[in-house]
């Protein structure tokens, strides 16, 4: 029997995660690359009409695993209700996106199996040989890149970066696949965390995914009051100043203006990133972005490994005749 | 309450990093300085201390150059640090961090674990999660505020794309914190003075052995990532820069 890969999908109040799709698109293809037969996942509590969508793709298998318990996210009920389920079904592979949400249990699930986890993987290849499977992930906040292999028993547990794969990629298959509803047992008393409703903090003011223009500053802005040369710059570009995390947590700009993984995902037609070193928190929120032009001091910044135009130098010595010359050409 | 804060020692975020002759990690020659969440993670415990009383406890594991992020801590004013001491600590995944910082803590009781969301070096954000399992302890990830409340304690999950959750849970508990949920204090003058006279227990990889075992992911390769884009350098003096590139957003992307 050839091995299995498992792709856990997310769904919330009913409606699949985006990013599933992406990692069933990850499933897509390690599957063709080794042959190993692909199912899908999805948990919660009534869950079989999500199971029903996804079982339309190209999968051999999509099990809906339900309790009431996993009605509302707690790591500990995903985490006990996972564990039945894999232990059960002993995939070779799981595959997870890497949300906040799988994060939160996912190093729980697998330390529970004595597993462990490569975590926001960007791709995978087969090493030289052709043998070991190898999962890439980023280090040293995107400067490096590692080919990660996996030292213990399946399953083998990865997740992958919100944008690693095309979920509009993802193959349907030629009929659908068949549904098992799995029940899991998991009794009230071990559920210690009571979740609240989710909610967003103030309605938010300025909604930039409209935006064409946006000028994003980062650390190497060095000083509060130096966002004003920023602001200058998208003024005469007519576009939106935005900032990545560490300059709305100083308070210099406000969180609503936060470009990110915690922040709002924009696709402007471009992006002039402004001192930005490009940690992968920040690049998952901008990469969508049509041309991505850099101004960095460090070459090594990784903004320069998706900028179309990248310009190695001072931003205090750019910015200043730039927002003369584009002034120049807009008169 | 008395509160575990694990602190790590990671390269300086601007610092020049090479790599190995291997190519299975950096070269160590470089600035270190203290994992920006992880200081959030203090300055947290700190002012959980302030208002609740108690003790802040700050723990790390890496060779003698990271004691250096324990001294800040106690000059901030962390009541004593633990030091896993050894250099063999930096090449160890999480599980087996998470199980040596339970083994050197199995005589202690506290009543809350800090850790910074994730590190710069890694980026596993996994070793908080795993240790609240070894403990058999509750957990939450990427917290905003924290708040006593009746039997435990009340915590602000932050979720994507500007949501955010309430979550409650009895003690002991572990807990992932947010870079931003507070601001970070400086050391004063006198905090460094005392800092000196503060217990630091050292404990060797020896002493941890029994309890961790062969790493379970291994990193094969690490290099320079492969350029998905063809970018375009602009080089000359900051004025031909920009006449270069305003010719670039009118011609090329367009936007003037």
């Amino acid at each position: 029997m050839p091995e299995t890969i498992l792709v856990v999908t997310e769904q919330r109040e009913g409606k699949l995660n985006r990013v599933s799709w992406e990692t069933l698109a990850a499933g897509q293809a390690i599957a063709s690359e080794t042959g190993w037969t692909l199912e899908a996942a999805v948990i919660g509590d009534g869950v079989s009409a999500i199971a029903n969508e996804i079982a339309a793709k190209k999968t051999a298998k999509v099990y809906a695993v339900e309790s009431p318990a996993l009605k509302t996210y707690t790591p500990d009920a995903f985490s006990a209700g996972l564990k039945q389920f894999l232990t059960s079904r002993q995939p070779k592979l799981v595959l997870m996106p890497h949300t906040y949400q799988v994060r939160d249990f996912i190093p729980k699930l697998a330390t529970a199996m004595g597993r462990s986890v490569v975590s926001d993987c960007i791709g995978f290849r087969k090493d030289k040989d052709g043998g070991k499977l190898l999962f890439t992930r980023q280090m040293f906040q995107g400067k490096f890149a590692a080919d990660v292999s996996l030292q213990c028993d399946a399953p083998w547990f990865v997740t992958f970066q919100n944008g690693a794969f095309r979920g509009d990629k993802v193959e349907t298959g030629a009929s659908a696949a068949p549904v098992e509803v799995v029940k899991v047992e998991i009794p009230a008393e071990t559920v210690r965390t009571k979740p609240q409703e989710v909610f967003k903090e103030a309605k938010q003011a300025v909604d930039l995914t409209q935006a064409e223009i946006i000028v994003s500053v980062g650390r190497g802005i060095k000083e509060q009051k130096n966002i004003e040369l920023a602001k200058q710059l998208a003024d005469a570009l007519g576009g939106e100043i935005a900032a990545s995390r560490p300059i709305c947590d100083s308070g210099w700009l406000p969180m609503d203006r936060q470009i990110g993984s915690s922040g709002q995902t924009v696709a402007p037609k471009l992006y002039l990133a402004l001192g930005i070193s490009g940690a992968i928190q920040h690049i998952v929120g901008m990469k969508g972005a049509r041309s991505v032009v850099a101004i960095n001091k460090d070459h090594e910044a990784p903004i320069f490994e998706i900028a179309d135009v990248a310009v190695v130098g001072n931003l205090f010595d750019i910015v200043p005749p730039l927002i003369e010359e584009v002034k120049k050409a807009k008169s | 309450m008395k509160i575990l804060v694990c602190v790590k020692q990671v390269p300086q975020k601007d610092a020049p990093l090479k790599l190995n002759e291997s190519g299975t990690w950096i070269r160590e020659d470089v600035s270190y300085e203290v994992n920006e969440p992880d200081a959030f993670a203090l300055e947290e415990a700190l002012r959980q201390k302030e208002k609740h009383g108690g003790e802040v406890v700050a723990i790390t594991a890496g060779p003698a150059r990271a004691q250096q992020v324990l001294r800040e801590a106690l000059a901030k004013g962390a009541d004593r640090a633990i030091h896993l001491e050894d250099p063999g600590f930096v090449g160890l995944d999480a599980f087996n961090t998470a199980r040596a910082f339970a083994a050197a803590i199995k005589d202690e009781k506290f009543d809350l674990i800090f850790t910074g969301l994730q590190s710069d070096d890694y980026g596993f954000a996994q070793t908080g999660v795993i240790l609240a399992d070894l403990m058999g302890w509750p957990h939450a990830t990427i917290i905003m505020q924290i708040e006593k409340s009746d039997g435990g304690i009340k915590v602000k999950r932050e979720l994507e794309a500007g949501y955010f959750q309430f979550v409650e849970m009895p003690l002991p508990a572990v807990l992932t914190i947010q870079s931003g949920i507070n601001k970070l204090r400086y050391a004063t003058l006198i905090g460094i003075k005392q800092a000196k006279n503060k217990p630091l227990r050292k404990v060797t990889l020896a002493e941890v052995q029994s309890a961790i075992g062969a790493n379970l992911q291994k990193i094969e390769r690490m290099y320079i990532p492969q350029k998905t884009k063809k970018t375009e350098y602009l080089e000359g003096s900051p004025g031909e820069i920009a006449k270069k590139l305003v010719d670039k957003l009118r011609n090329e992307i367009r936007v003037l």
